[in-house]
Formats: C-alpha cells, structure tokens, sequence
C-alpha cells in the first residue's frame, strides 16, 4: 500500500521540466492546417532539422483534439496544436504560461453555421442550434449573432459530440448546426442545408497555432528554431506547384481520412501562411490584439477564464501591437521572433 | 489464535473500512499541494477549497446565463433519465423475462431474438439510434432500456426456470390454470429477484446515460462533466463523479432495503445460503 501510494503520488506529481533539456514532444491533432506536421514526421524532415540542434523532437498524433490540449496543459508535451481560444481558455487559463511559436493559418470558411429552414442567419432566431459547446464553433456563432443583432438568449444551444453531427442533421428536431470542415462540408451537401454564415466573414479571428510551453522555449532555442525550420520547409514542399506539392498534399489528404481534392477543397477555405514573412505580417498586425480581446470577453462570459477572473481582462494576453488586459499576468504570448528569424533567412539547415 | 480466524470488532471494522479512503485522501491532498505549490493556477490536480468553490457556485448560486441552480437541474434530469429508462427496462424485462420462463411457447419464439439482442453492443448502434428517435430524450431513455433490459429479460427467464417444477405440479393438481400460476406462483417468486436484477444493472445504466448526455444534451450529470472537460475544470468533475458514486450507492441501498422490507422470506432463504 505505501509504495503504491508513494508512486501513485510521484505520478501525480510529474510536473513539466523547465530546465535545458534535449528531448522534446509536441503533439498534434488531424485539422486541415495541423496535417503538415504528420507529413514532417513522416518524410523525416522534423528529425532532420531536431539533428542539427543536436536535440530530439517526437511528434505525437492524438485523436481526440481537447484531450491533446489537456495532456500539454497538464505537462506531458512541450508543444502541441491548437486554436487561439483553446490556447486561452486551457493552457493560459490553467496557469501555464504559452507561447504560440508558429501561426499556421486561419479559418477562412472552414468553421460554418447552417440552417435547415432558412436563408439567411436572421432566421435562426428561436430555434435550437446543435454544436460543439464552448468551442470555436460556439464562438463564431456569437459573433455571428452578433451581426445580426441576435444575441445567445435568442436560440437555445445543445451541446452535440462533433462525431454525430453529420448523423444528427439527418434527424427531423435538428434544424441548425455550427461546425467545422471536414463535417461542415459534408452536412452543406444535403438537401435543404444553407449555409448561412462562416469564418471568411470574420477573417482571422479563428487562428491555428503551434503553441509551446514559455520557459521551455525561452531554456531552450533550439527547440524553437528546429520546429521553425522543419514547418517552413514542409510549407515550402506542399505550397509548390508541379508534382512534388500535388504528392505531399495528397499524403496529407490521405493521412486526414480524405483524398487529394478532398483535402485541396479545405485548403481553399483555410488561410495557409506558407511564407514566414506572411505569418509575421499578420501576427505584427493591430488586428490580432482586437481579435484577441473579442475571444478574452466571449470566453469570460462563458466562465472559460476561471474563477478568479473578475473580468475579460484577468489573463494578460501579449501581442506585438501591445498587450491586452492584465500586464501583470501574462499568461499567453503570440511571439513572432522565431518566424522573423526564418522570414529573415537566420534559420538554415 | 489463527489470523483466519480473528474477527474484528465492530467499531474496527468501521475504521479498517475507512482507512483507505482517507490513506487515497492524504495522497490526493499532497499531490494537489505540491502541484499548486509550482503553479497556482494548475487545473488538473485542483485543492479541496476550490472543489467546495465550485460547488457552492453551482448548487447554491443561481447561473448567470439561465439563472437555474445547475447542480439540481443536472440532478433531477439525469435522475429522471436514469429512473425512466430503468424502470421501463425492469417493466419490459419482468414480462417478457416471466412470459419466456413460463410458457414454452412463447420462450421457442422469443428467447433466441432476445439472446440476439442482447449481444448488441449498444454504443455500436447509437448512430441508427439517433436517426430513429431523434437527439431528444427519448433517444437517452432508449439507450438504457436497449442496453440493459435483454439482461434483464435473460436474468428473469433464467429465474423463472429455476424455480422447482414440484411447485408448478402441485399448483396444478388444486387445478390451477395458467394465469393463476403465473400470477400467484411464479410472479411472487420473481420480484425480489427483479430487484437484484435492476441492481445489478445499475452500473450499466449510468454508463449509458452518461454516454447518451455526452452525445447531445443541454442539462445532466454526464453533460457537465463533458461540457467543463473542454477547459479542464477538474474543480467540478471530481465533485461531479463523487456526486454520482454517492447516488449510485444510495440507489443500490434503497432498492436492497425495499427488498429486505418487502420480501423477508427471500433474504431470510439468502442468509441461510451464506450470502447477504
């Protein structure tokens, strides 16, 4: 009994390194923007550049994408794959300082809100509206609302397990859904399904990010400069026209459960930067700290912040345009030194 | 004297029992300390304060958004959930399982179906579930009643069987007809047994009702626990399951002591078996 209890308590209490250290994992899910980091790993272009910093990288897959943010939360990756508002209300939120070292992409029509019975986005007023509750997919519902002068208390939210929302819209007492590709768009392919608002309507607010731990990458450059390198190689492989990008493009496609076209149909409606300079001119932009304080007081309202947030503001969240809400508790940081770093060509193999 | 044969006393065997709850308690507690101690914030180990924090905001706190005090909104819809879809399942498993026992007729027919059903993994099906009956709550209500009433029904067939084909005969011969020793015979015999039955399918039905609250709900025990999971608020799911194991128990007590009220001959049978 007491050694069991002595390890169960060692267990609990393994904790994440903050030291220097060679040996790292970051942790990835399948998304349109994250598929890069599977074809990293698997073409050996990760462990290539990991071998010049003299460090080691594992790449790990999850299946399910909440549960990979809460192994990083919980401190058993350095890194791993996720939206701006997860990396807010998870990470940021539990205390664990995170900074996002590469941003992807945004969505630019890949998250979508559709109605059954319904034109346009005023008519969901009233009605019952399946999603994923407190994701992404929640938030581009309240701006959507918010356009068009509705407001949460004007429908009721029912909170669907993504994996039966394609199966749910088939049900009669389904009428509105909010969800992302690849369910999105397979549930606009049925009949009577209009998709009535989407993210290119709110360019670049929903953003895909590599996030790392704070004091890991600031004990350890490399980890950050070899991550950098490795994903704007692979950009560079699946951007290009001609064979060699249709074949690592199809790979992704295949590795995401779909194929070449399926996967080339959701790149159109993602904002890939494939240029370091094309993400850095975007996280340097002023839009960023703006999109950053919608996402802070959406996830306030819905209690995401914690109990100790007395307000939107609670969470400090760094930007280079500037700092929004509290200076003093800085617990999420967009740091775009590494990407300048690769835009500026200081990061070769 | 043998340690097989020492017996503890009763006030020892209360706190022998308690030890090890409170020994998992003291490993819990300085778990959570060493880990807030490096993190204040850390979500995943979080401190018994903050538990009883949450709690109190959820059971004594009207919500902000709906102004509902959530914990007996989830409560009493996972509750009338739970006593819907086992109460239709002890119904359905009572007849059918007594029908099946009692007439040959009817067991040829129906027994390799509900054999067949029962083999169903019910999660496996859910999909066709919800096209069939929709996201509502009858499609929570039909996921228990699937996955646990052919238990039943082959718990209470099986019973039927058991029971000594002397008392049947001897029914007869003071001209009992059928009905008579369904009614008076078999069915007395079976109740107590029921209540096993449901007991024993207690741990099922709340698995699948938390599965169906996880899939589509807006209230319930198992949609807060999947709900919060999304940012990691230990702070209410340890509370939540506490919540749940300490139901569950009562429920299973309650049935065992309506049993015990209801039926003494049974359990005074039981006792002389050796078991409780």
């Amino acid at each position: 009994m007491k050694i069991k209890a002595t390890a169960l308590a060692l267990l609990l209490l393994a904790s994440p390194a903050s030291f220097a250290k060679d040996n790292f994992k970051i942790c990835w899910s399948i998304y349109v923007g994250w598929m890069p980091w599977h074809y990293g790993e698997a073409e050996g272009i990760v462990n290539k550049w990991a071998d010049k910093y003299d460090i080691e990288i594992d790449v790990v897959q999850i299946n399910d994408y909440v549960e990979s943010i809460n192994q990083y939360t919980a401190g058993a990756f350095d890194g791993c794959t996720m939206t701006n508002m997860d990396a807010l209300t998870i990470p940021a939120a539990g205390g664990v300082d995170s900074t996002a070292l590469i941003v992807g992409d945004f969505s630019n029509g890949n998250d979508g809100v559709v109605l059954k019975n319904g034109a346009s986005l005023a008519d969901i007023k009233g009605q019952q509206v399946n999603l994923v509750e407190l994701s992404v997919s929640h938030y581009l519902l309240a701006r959507g609302l918010s356009t068009v002068g509705l407001s949460e208390k004007d429908i009721k939210v029912v909170n669907t397990s993504d994996a039966d929302l394609v199966a749910a819209f088939t049900t009669p007492d389904v009428t509105a859904v909010t969800t992302w590709n690849p369910l999105l768009s397979e549930i606009t392919t049925m009949p009577n399904a209009a998709k009535v608002f989407d993210s290119s309507q709110i360019p670049g607010e929903i953003i895909d990010l590599l996030v790392v731990n704070t004091e890991t990458l600031k004990a350890n450059p490399a980890f950050g400069k070899a991550l950098v390198g490795a994903w704007y190689e692979i950009m560079g492989v699946m951007s290009a026209d001609g064979e060699a990008g249709e074949k690592a493009r199809y790979a992704m496609g295949m590795a995401s459960g779909t194929n070449l076209k399926g996967y080339e149909a959701q790149l159109a409606s993602t904002k890939m930067f494939y240029t370091p300079a094309s993400a850095v001119e975007f996280t340097t932009s002023a839009q960023l700290k703006d999109t950053m304080k919608y996402v802070a007081e959406f996830s306030f309202e819905h209690g995401l912040l914690g109990d100790g947030a007395a307000d939107a503001t609670f969470i400090g969240i760094e930007t280079p345009a500037g700092v929004y809400g509290d200076a003093s508790n800085i617990q999420f940081r967009f740091d775009p030194s590494y990407m300048q770093m690769a835009a500026e060509g200081k990061i070769k193999l | 004297m043998r340690i097989v044969n020492r017996h503890p006393s009763s006030p020892m065997r209360w706190i022998l029992g308690l030890l090890p709850f409170i020994l998992l308690l003291l490993v819990y507690m300085a778990a959570s300390e060493a880990r807030l101690a490096e993190n204040a914030n850390d979500k995943l180990l979080p401190g018994i304060t903050k538990m009883a924090d949450a709690i109190q905001r959820l059971a004594f706190e009207p919500s902000k958004r709906t102004g509902e005090y959530l914990f007996w909104q989830d409560t009493a819809s996972s509750l009338t959930r739970l006593a819907m879809g086992v109460g239709i399942s002890a119904l359905i498993g009572l007849i059918i399982g007594l029908g099946n026992g009692a007439v040959p007729l009817m067991r040829a027919k129906l027994s390799p179906l509900v054999v067949a059903i029962s083999l169903i993994p019910p999660m496996a099906i859910l999909p066709v579930l919800f096209i069939i009956f929709g996201l509502g709550e009858l499609s929570k209500v039909v996921l228990i009643v699937i996955g646990i009433a052919p238990f039943i029904i082959r718990d209470m067939q099986a019973r039927t069987l058991d029971i000594p084909s002397e008392q049947l005969i001897k029914a007869q011969t003071l001209s009992a007809n059928s009905w008579q020793l369904i009614q008076r015979v078999l069915l007395p015999q079976l109740l107590p047994r029921l209540l096993d039955a449901v007991r024993l399918s207690l741990g099922s039905a709340w698995l699948f009702l938390i599965a169906a609250e996880a899939i589509a709900a807006t209230d319930g025990l198992g949609y807060r626990i999947f709900l919060v999971r999304r940012y990691m608020s230990m702070d209410v799911i340890l509370p939540y399951v506490f919540w749940i194991t300490l139901l569950a128990f009562l429920i299973d007590w309650g049935l065992r002591l309506i049993s015990k009220k209801a039926f003494p001959w049974y359990h005074s049978q039981q006792s002389q078996g050796g078991q409780s």
